[in-house]
């Protein structure tokens, strides 16, 4: 019994193989390795890309949309801003426009005054050249009058009495002038 | 061990099973045994290929629990095996590979802790043989294709080591890259499989022996066998899904070291 068991051991020795089973456990593992291959690990690597395209596609729209936000924040801000330029641009107009309305006006009417005031002295000198005249006659014929009453003689000769009056009036008005000088 | 605390085993004894033992052919045809391990290789295929694909079936964006679960299985080999090892772009090129290596050699270990299958198929040698035999010439092969005749040198050379120890690191380098690796790599799963499939063995046959023996106190000692057993069944089932998740690791590590031979 000993020996027969030692027999039968050394009969199989365990580390030499059987050969139909290398043959079976070839056989076997080349399908399923071709199996792999085929259809196992292509069907997974499928999924896994799918998914990852599928969030990496999320990410893109997020950021596709995260883009166009920004964009029209942009596109806002640049209406905003263009619409104040324009509001301050209109604003300074105006201001301008104001200011040299003011101008003219102010214009206008200085030289409205300018041209009354000029028109008032002219009517002024008129009026006063007028009276000067008008007195001039009426004073000589009053003064001329009242001297030949006092002198008792009459000085009718009108040419002569006129030009001792305008003497006498241009003298008084050197006179004055002397004076005002 | 157990044998050893019996006493002597004259009278029609105990007789422990041993490595020789294998279990009659189903059929056969000529020398070709169909036996319940080539039943077992054929039904691991059908059980990975069928899963992952009635997992994905839907390949929906959002998936269902059994989509999820797929993905995570098929999830830990690509990233955490693959892309964590090999990284780049290129990873994917030998996600096939090893997904099919470890879910391979995860179910046809995980038979081991199922009851009535109870074979680890890597508990028979030529199993494990023949995958480590083809990820020795693939990782070869992508050496030779990437480096050309000098990928010899980079395998064998490493840089920055004085001129003087090169007469000893060069065999050294040799024999553990070309030699010992493909050895180690099928003996370490054929190994333990074995052994766990060995350990269940011994003990279920020594409970068997046990309860039959006339001695109550005898009896009794088998339920600290059965505790025993029922220990080792579990630690079997995590060194099961271990070796499978090593074995695939060890070959990502390989492919990598043949990739980028010029860097290490």
């Amino acid at each position: 019994m000993h020996e027969a068991v030692i027999l039968a051991a050394e009969g199989a020795n365990p580390i030499v193989p059987n050969v139909w089973e290398i043959v079976v456990v070839a056989i076997g593992f080349a399908a399923l390795w071709f199996i792999a291959v085929k259809f196992v690990v292509p069907a997974f690597e499928k999924v896994y890309a799918e998914r990852a395209e599928a969030i990496e596609g999320g990410i893109a729209k997020a950021e596709a949309a995260q883009a166009e936000a920004t964009a029209a924040l942009e596109e806002y801000k640049q209406q905003l801003t263009d619409a104040r330029t324009e509001a301050n641009r209109i604003r300074e107009e105006a201001r301008t426009e104001g200011a040299q309305i003011l101008a003219e006006l102010k214009e206008k009417a200085s030289s409205e005054s300018a041209r009354i005031t000029a028109q008032a002295q002219t009517q002024i000198q008129a009026e006063r050249e007028a009276a000067v005249v008008s007195l001039r006659a009426e004073v000589g014929a009053l003064a001329t009058e009242l001297a030949g009453k006092i002198v008792g003689e009459s000085l009718n000769d009108d040419e002569r009495a006129g030009r001792v009056v305008d003497r006498f009036l241009s003298d008084l008005e050197n006179q004055s002038a002397g004076a005002a000088k | 061990m157990i044998a050893l605390a019996l006493p002597a085993a004259d009278e029609g004894g105990f007789a422990p099973p041993s490595v020789g033992e294998h279990l009659p052919a189903i059929f056969s045809i000529g020398s070709f045994d169909f036996t319940k391990h080539t039943l077992l290789v054929l039904l691991s295929v059908v059980i990975i290929a069928f899963f992952f694909m009635f997992a994905i079936r839907k390949g929906s964006m959002v998936p269902g629990k059994l989509q999820f679960l797929g993905e995570s299985a098929y999830g830990f080999v690509r990233n955490s095996v693959a892309k964590d090892v090999l990284g780049g772009q290129d990873f994917i090129k030998y996600v096939p590979l090893l997904f099919s290596l470890f879910f391979f050699i995860l179910v046809n270990n995980i038979y081991g802790a199922i009851p009535i299958l109870q074979l680890p198929t890597f508990s028979h040698v030529g199993g494990a043989y023949v995958l480590a035999a083809l990820v020795w010439f693939i990782w070869i092969g992508l050496g030779f294709k990437k480096y050309g005749v000098r990928y010899l040198k980079l395998a064998t050379v490493p840089s920055g080591v004085p001129w003087y120890l090169l007469p000893m690191i060069v065999p050294i380098e040799i024999i553990s890259n070309f030699l010992v690796r493909p050895i180690t790599h099928s003996l370490r799963l054929f190994a333990t499989m074995l052994a766990g499939h060995l350990i269940v063995g011994v003990a279920g046959s020594g409970i068997e022996f046990l309860i039959a023996q006339e001695n109550i106190l005898l009896q009794g000692t088998s339920v600290l066998v059965l505790a025993g057993a029922v220990a080792m069944y579990f630690l079997e089932a995590l060194i099961m899904v271990l070796q499978a998740y090593i074995f695939v690791l060890l070959t990502a590590i390989y492919i990598e070291g043949a990739l980028n031979a010029d860097s290490h």
